[in-house]
Parts: structure tokens; sequence; C-alpha cells
């Protein structure tokens, strides 16, 4: 049957002490888009390396059969020599190299040895016309914006005469338009017969895009299903192995005092000259509220966070902060922390953690001088807070000694969380804390935040999943291109009421 | 596999549980990786004992191998600060020959008392350490750069201080600072027909260290086991304890045989205490480490980084004075030339000592057993007669085949995920 171009059967991975695949299957019909949906550790990623040849044959039980043989594959070369091409989450492109250079990188279109930059940059052309990357072929691929260098991946998929184009969260990193470019780009190369296997988090993307969706929970096939007349829910159910009737806990908010006021906040670029990335904005916060902070991507969300984070990001900050009811001068992160702000970024891997230690010392960094007497660290205590941390917050991991690099995204994420929940703030911003996470773990986040709340603390939560904010907010502020354009309180809001205000003057701006 | 929530609002999250990962061969490697550069050291301290026929272990020769490497070894306790933080110091050679050098001329030529002179030259040490420190901190120039001309410039200044001719000799007490024997106020003590008479002070020092070795171990066993944290199996301790405890007890009698506790070992002991504190316990040491394994995260956790990395540098400087004074006392004479290439031993120690290029990663018992793992090879190969090229070629091959190590035990550990 030339119908189905892959075939996996029976595939199973073990590393030492686990069993990441148990007899997984799929089928994927030939010029179809075909999305696999799992939580984080079901095994997506490790299906797919195994399908790529990144780990080789022999390393797994089972057998791959593509377009009617059987595959061993020996290494990645291997793979993509049969017209499989797998494009990461983390892009593999060399930001200094040009598009056409990064597009035949590996694959240098030479002469006698020389390359040919006439045939490189002609050829580069071709190709970026067929994914719509409207560039110069010699523009350096660090000019681009993350949406357009996913479009060179795929050009650079494009080049090695793809069959099977395998696409691991290709939209995370992603805004609205980018995605929607996207999304419409493997539409057209589904017309073109080439197949796609698309690994989402984004469900409502998935219901979109995809024929069929294969559902994977702890290493193993749960089902395969056309999108078809498929719901979100039927996907969550699916991936968590339970109903989920409702996404976000229940939370009745106890809103105290006035605790935090930002009046007149302006930020300009520090990289820029003269650009204003948060203009003239003003925003307050009460004790117990959860407050979100909604706004596109480029909207100036973590320039506000982490401008009134002790002048973290950005120059020719102006504006005043109000704690409490009296002025205050936050310099540096630790005046910020001293007068009780906190702030988790949104990239944890990068700047909320250090990954090479472990979790109970990286609960201690943001506060270690609440450990220390005279500059010196007990350890035991450091030890037993966190130790309660984990408890309460639910880290799994084997002990507070586990090194933070292994945990999953959600436990990593609750790693950062107990660093600033043991500054003891009054203010908590928290900038996207549930991205990249599975849904179960999501559901244990919001369920923090609802405690930190209810603890009298003020939570500034932002985040790019509408939903999320409509969910866990009492109230809502939008950010349109630096500028706070709406305030809207929980029982008025809506999805396209806060996309309306997200957008608002984006066309005009200053 | 499902864990049970602790929390009853959590029932719905609780989801799939991380793999425990702790199998047998993964804890295995990772011990492997922690003690295998002490494995190794006792290895090569055998292999050396057997070759020359006990010599090795001699008391003179014991004595000589850490006066001789007493400089390097205090030159990387300083290396390894600089490591973990992420950066590199190659000055520190020139910086050894420029502190010798001022030491010289304010002793020799213009008769500073010595111990005001010491002081002055440590100043001038961390004054070093801060020039090069405000560079890679504030002004955010490649240490790598910085510390290359500062080999240049520091190496420049010794030769116009001392106007290419060495200086010397030194008063009595820096020498005996620098290669002397603490004195031996109670007198000597048999030690039966075999082992003869040795130094009771020094016996006692030896003493007294072991019972501190045990009391504070056990003093943080038992802390930790008060709290509920994981601790070593009884007998793991207990002999872990006591191989410590032989082998001081086997290197102070050794001394004792032989002319008393050398000064530098005093110092050095001193030194390691001290940085292994501040490296495990102190907030600044934290903050190295925090520094070293995610800049941007330790900025954003409060940690002032700049100023880390400065005193880092002003930390190496001091320490580059005080090797610099042992140095150039144990010649007897300030050298233009002298202390060529210590950078690159020093560096060579840390890395050995299981430093990881990347920083955040590092010990200084660590960085103190490399230097002396090549500190033994240099020694030993000289005892059996190898000319010096083929010392250079094991030293080498060692540096290359620890961090090989090294790599491979870390990519084992990462790819068991």
């Amino acid at each position: 049957m030339s119908d189905t171009i892959l075939r996996m059967r029976g595939i199973t991975k073990t590393f030492p002490g686990v069993k990441a695949l148990a007899d997984v299957n799929l089928e994927v019909s030939r010029g179809e888009i075909h999305a696999i949906c799992g939580e984080n550790g079901a095994g997506k990623s490790t299906l797919m390396k195994v399908l790529s040849g990144v780990y080789p044959h022999g390393d797994y039980e089972g057998d791959i059969e593509f377009d009617g043989q059987e595959c061993r594959f020996a290494g990645i070369r291997d793979s993509e020599h049969r017209g499989i091409v797998i494009i990461h989450q983390e892009l593999a492109l060399a930001s200094n190299l040009s598009i056409a250079e990064n597009i035949f990188l590996g694959n240098e279109q030479s002469k006698r040895g020389l390359i040919d930059w006439n045939r490189t940059n002609a050829a580069a052309a071709e190709l970026m016309k067929r994914v719509g990357l409207n560039e110069n072929p010699v523009t350096q691929v660090l000019d681009l914006g993350v949406g357009k260098q996913q479009l060179v991946e795929i050009a650079k998929a494009l080049s090695k005469r793809v069959q099977l184009l395998i696409l691991d969260e290709p939209t995370a990193a992603l805004n609205d338009d980018d995605s929607e470019h996207l999304l419409g780009l493997l539409r057209g190369l589904r017309d073109q017969g080439i197949t796609c296997v698309i690994i989402s988090h984004k469900l409502n993307e998935v219901l979109a895009i995809a024929d069929r969706v294969t559902i994977l929970r702890d290493g193993k096939t749960i089902t395969t299903l056309p999108a078809e007349g498929l719901t979100e829910d039927k996907i969550i159910s699916g991936m968590v192995g339970r109903d989920l009737d409702h996404r976000f806990p229940p939370h009745e908010p106890t809103i105290g005092d006035e605790v935090l006021r930002i009046e007149n906040w302006s930020v300009h670029s520090p990289t820029q000259h003269g650009r204003l990335l948060v203009d003239n904005a003003s925003l307050n916060l009460r004790r117990g509220e959860i407050v979100g902070l909604a706004g596109l991507m480029g909207a100036g969300r973590t320039e506000l966070a982490m401008s009134v984070f002790g002048r973290s990001y950005g120059t020719g900050i102006s504006g005043r902060i109000i704690k409490d009811g009296q002025e205050i001068r936050l310099r540096s992160v630790r005046e910020a922390i001293k007068h009780g702000i906190a702030y988790a970024t949104e990239d944890r891997k990068r700047y909320g953690l250090n990954l090479i230690e472990d979790i109970k010392r990286n609960v201690s960094a943001a506060a270690l001088g609440k450990l220390a007497r005279g500059g010196w660290v007990d350890d035991n205590e450091e030890f037993k807070v966190a130790e309660e941390y984990r408890r309460s917050l639910n880290i799994k991991a084997p002990s507070v000694s586990s090194i933070t690099g292994k945990l999953s995204g959600g436990n990593q994420q609750k790693v950062v969380l107990s660093k600033w929940i043991f500054t003891d703030p009054d203010v908590l911003i928290l900038d996207e804390p549930t991205r990249g996470i599975d849904v179960g773990a999501k559901y244990e986040i919001y369920t923090i935040i609802n405690r930190l709340a209810d603890e009298g603390k003020a939570v500034l939560l932002i985040s790019s999943e509408l939903p999320e904010l409509l969910g866990l907010c009492d109230r809502i502020y939008t950010l349109s291109a630096g500028r706070i354009t709406g305030e809207v309180p929980r029982a008025e809001a809506t999805q396209e009421g806060l996309m309306t205000l997200m957008t608002a003057g984006q066309e005009a701006p200053r | 596999m499902s864990v049970a929530p602790t929390n009853a609002d959590l029932a719905v999250g609780g989801g799939p549980s991380l793999p425990e990962t702790s199998g047998t061969g993964r804890k295995f490697s990772i011990n492997l990786r922690q003690s295998g550069i002490y494995i190794a050291f006792a290895a090569i301290v055998l292999l050396f004992t057997i070759l020359t026929d006990g010599d090795m272990l001699a008391p003179q020769n014991i004595s000589n191998i850490i006066v001789q490497n007493s400089y390097i070894l205090i030159l990387a306790i300083g290396m390894i600060l600089v490591i973990i933080s992420g950066h590199i110091d190659l000055s520190v050679g020139s910086v050894v020959a420029a502190t010798g050098a001022i030491a010289a001329v304010l002793m020799v030529n213009h008769h500073v008392p010595w111990p005001l002179a010491l002081l002055i030259t440590i100043v001038v040490g961390a004054a070093i350490g801060a020039w090069q420190g405000y560079w890679v901190a504030y002004f955010g120039i490649p240490a790598f750069i910085v510390t290359l001309a500062g080999m240049l410039l520091f190496r420049a200044i010794t030769y116009m201080i001392l106007g290419n001719r060495g200086i010397g000799p030194f008063p009595e007490s820096v020498r005996t600072l620098a290669n002397g024997f603490t004195d031996g106020y109670l007198g000597n003590i048999g030690l039966g027909d075999y082992l003869g008479g040795a130094d009771l002070l020094s016996l006692l020092i030896g003493v007294f260290a072991v019972a501190g070795i045990v009391v504070s171990q056990w003093r943080s066993r038992a802390g930790r086991v008060r709290y509920g944290q994981a601790v070593e199996a009884l007998p793991l301790f207990i002999a872990k304890i006591a191989v410590a405890a032989v082998v001081v007890m086997f290197v102070v009698v050794q001394l004792a045989r032989f002319r008393n506790l050398p000064w530098v070992l005093v110092l050095l002991a001193v030194l390691v205490l001290g940085y292994t504190l501040l490296t495990n316990r102190a907030v600044f040491g934290r903050q190295i480490y925090a520094v070293g394994g995610n800049l941007q995260a330790a900025t954003l956790s409060g940690v002032k980084v700049k100023s880390v990395v400065f005193w880092i540098f002003v930390n190496m400087g001091v320490l580059s004075a005080i090797a610099g004074i042992i140095f150039a006392g144990r010649l007897n004479q300030a050298n233009p030339t002298g202390g060529d290439q210590f950078e690159l031993d020093a560096i060579a120690a840390a890395f050995i000592g299981g430093a990881a290029v990347q920083g955040g990663v590092g010990k200084v018992v660590g960085a103190i057993t490399g230097g002396l793992i090549m500190g033994v090879i240099n020694n030993g190969m000289s005892l059996i007669g190898a000319p010096s090229e083929q010392v250079m070629l094991v030293k080498g091959a060692v540096l290359l085949a620890a961090v090989a190590f090294d790599v491979w035990t870390k990519r084992r550990a990462g790819a068991s995920r």
C-alpha cells in the first residue's frame, strides 16, 4: 500500500532505569499533516529521535517502514537521505552565516571543491520563494526574526528533497502572525505532496491544521483519531488520562489594600537609540489580587516588568513606583528584592536557573542572606527550606540535591517559583509562568498562584495565553505598543475584547 | 507510574512523575567522577613508589614535594575560583615575578623591614588584581585578553624593576618562610628502632589535625542527620575518615622524622582550609558558583556579579603575591624570568582537579590534588632520572586524559536522560 508512507511498529526505547517508549505504533498517511500530542515526557521527542536516526538502529526495539521499505538508520544522515527531515524546537542555524549558506549547510553547492556562489544564492532564492520568505539570500540569519528563521529551516529541509517533514513545537516561539503564516505554509506543502508530522502543545493549532492526531501518554500510544470532530478537551483528556472538566482551579479572591502603584512609567530601548518600549504606563496591584498583563509579542510586557524589577532592562527609565503608599527607588535587583518585589522570568533556562546546580542551591539563590549568619551559609537550614518547598509545591524529584537541569519544564518552573517565594515578596511578577509546560503541571502552577494570592501577595501575571489570563486574573491590563490600552475586570473580559485592546493603536505608533 | 500528590488541590495535576533516574550504574559513574581524581592520585603515587623502590615516600622527598610545589598550589587555589566564575587568568606567572621583584627591591635595596615589605607586596598584588578585575568585570573585556595583556605588562614591569638581573639575598625570616621548617620546641621523641626520632610538636599538630577532621566531619554528619538529609552509610563514612587520617598522619610522621613541618605546609593548610570553607559555606563562595553557573540568572537573583568577579581577581592578585614571595624566597633571589609558565601549571592543576571549562564547577581540594598530581609526576620522574621532555610529555597527556575523562563521564550522565 502506497497510502501509508510511514509505519512504526512496536517501538520500545529504554534508558537506564526508564522506559521512555513502550510498544509505540504510529502510522502516517502520505500527504497528510499528522499531529502528535502528549504531555512533556510522554515520549514525543524520543519517538521522533528514533525515527530520524538520532537513536540508531539497534538502540531501540521495533521496526520502521518508510515508503514501503524497512529502515535501519545508523544516523541522521541516513534518514535525511531518505527524505525524512526533523526541525527541532531550538533552531539549528548558524546566525553569522547568510540565509543561502544556512540552507545549503552540509550540502554545499560546489564545483571542483569550490563553492559556486551564484548557484547557491539562486537556488536559495528559489526555495525561499516556496516558503514565502521575502528576503535577500545573502542576509545574515541573525538579522531575521524567529518566524523567518523557522522559514529558513523549512527551506533547508526542502533543499534536501524532503518527503516527511517533522516539526517539533514549531510555533512555540512565534507570534500569531508568524504562526499563521507557518501553518499556511504547511498546508501548501501538504498540497505539494509533502507529509508533515507536527508536535505541538497548542491544541487549537493542532485542530486547525492536522488531518489526524496521535496521542501519546507515558510512552504509549493512546489512540489515533481524525481531527474532524475532535475537540481540545477530548485531546486533553487523552493526554492526561482523565477528564478535565475545568482547566483552572476555582478561586475566590480576597482583595485588600493597594500594595504597588506604577505611575507614568517609560522605558527606552538599550540597543535602538531613542526607541520607546514602554510609553507612560500606569498600573496598580492590590493585596490578594491576581492582575493580568496581556499584550502581543513586542508590546513591552517583559520590558515593563524587568525595568520595574530594579532596572534590569532598558535605559532612560522614568516614572514613579509607589509601594504601600510610599515612593521607592529601585536601582538594582537587590533593592527590588529588598522592597518585596520578585520577578520570575519567561525564560527559566537562560535567566531563571543555574542548571548545573541542584534544587536547594537554586531555591536559596535570591535570598541567601536569610540563610546566612555573618556571611556564612547554614546549609542544613538551606536543605530544610528547599525540602519544604519541594513538598508544598510538589516538585517531582528524588531529592532537593537533584540537578535542576535534569528536571522537566514544569518542575523547573516550580523551582523558580520556590526561589522567589522564599524571598518573601509582597509583589510577584510572573512572566509566562506556564510556557512550555504540560497540561497537568500547568494546573499545579495555577493552584500555586492562587495560593500566593490567598496569602495576601499581589501577583502580576504576564501571559500570551488569553484563556489563562481569563481563568486566573481578577483584573487584566492590556498593553499595546508600550502603552496601557485597557483595564478590564474579570467579569467583563472576553478573548475578543482583550484582543481588540491588545491591537489598539498598533497602526499609528507615536 | 504516577505519584500521589501531596496536596488535595493538586490532585488533578498529579500526572506522570519524572522517571527516577538513580540506577546503580549512574550512581557509580557520579561517584567515579567525583572520586576519580583521588583514585588517580593514589595510583600515581603508588606507581612511583614502586618505580623508585620507596624513595618517593621517603621523609625528605615528601618534604621536597611540598616545598617545591607550594607556590603552584597557592596559585591553583586562586585559579580555581577564577575558573569557577567562568574566567581565566594567564598573567599569574608574570605577577609572581613582578611581586617577587617588588619584595626584593623593598627588602634588599631599600632595607624595608620584612613584615612591612611583605605587606606592601601583598597590597601591590591586590592592586594588580584590582586592575585586571576592573577591565574584566566593569569594562567587560574577556579575561583571556585582559590577562594575556597582563602577562606581557607585568613581565615588562618585572624587567623594569630588576633591570635584567637577579636581586638577593633575602632576609633570613623570609627564607625560612619559603624554605624552612618549624622549630621543634618540644624536642624529639623516639618512635622505635625502625622509625627513629621524630619532632614531638609536629606529631602533636598532626594528631590535632586528625582530631579536628574527625570532630568536624562527625558534627557535620550529625547535623545533616538531624535535618533528615541523606548521608553516606556509616561504614563508608568511617572508612573515608580513616583513610584521610592515615594519609595525614603518614605525611606528618615522615616530616617529623625529617626536619619538622615546613612553614609553607602550615601556610598551605591554612589557605586550603580557609578557601574550602569560603567556597562551601560563605555567601561569597556561593555567589562565585552562581555567577559561573548562569550569569544572567545570578544577575536576576540580585547577585552583584561585577563585584564578585572583581574580587575574585583581587584575590588572585593577593595569592599571586604570596606565591611570588615564597618563590623568590626559596630561590633567595628575585629573577626577571621567574614564574615563567606558572599560569599553565596552575590552570592545569585546576582542570585536572575537576573544574569545568564553562565555569560553575570545581573544588579547592580538587585543584590542590590536581597540583599534587603534577608535582608527584615531576618529582617521581626526576627520581627515576627521566629527561625533562619526557616529564612534559607525561604532564600534557595527564591533563588531556583528566579532562577527557571528565567530558566522557558528563556525556554518559547526559545520555542516560
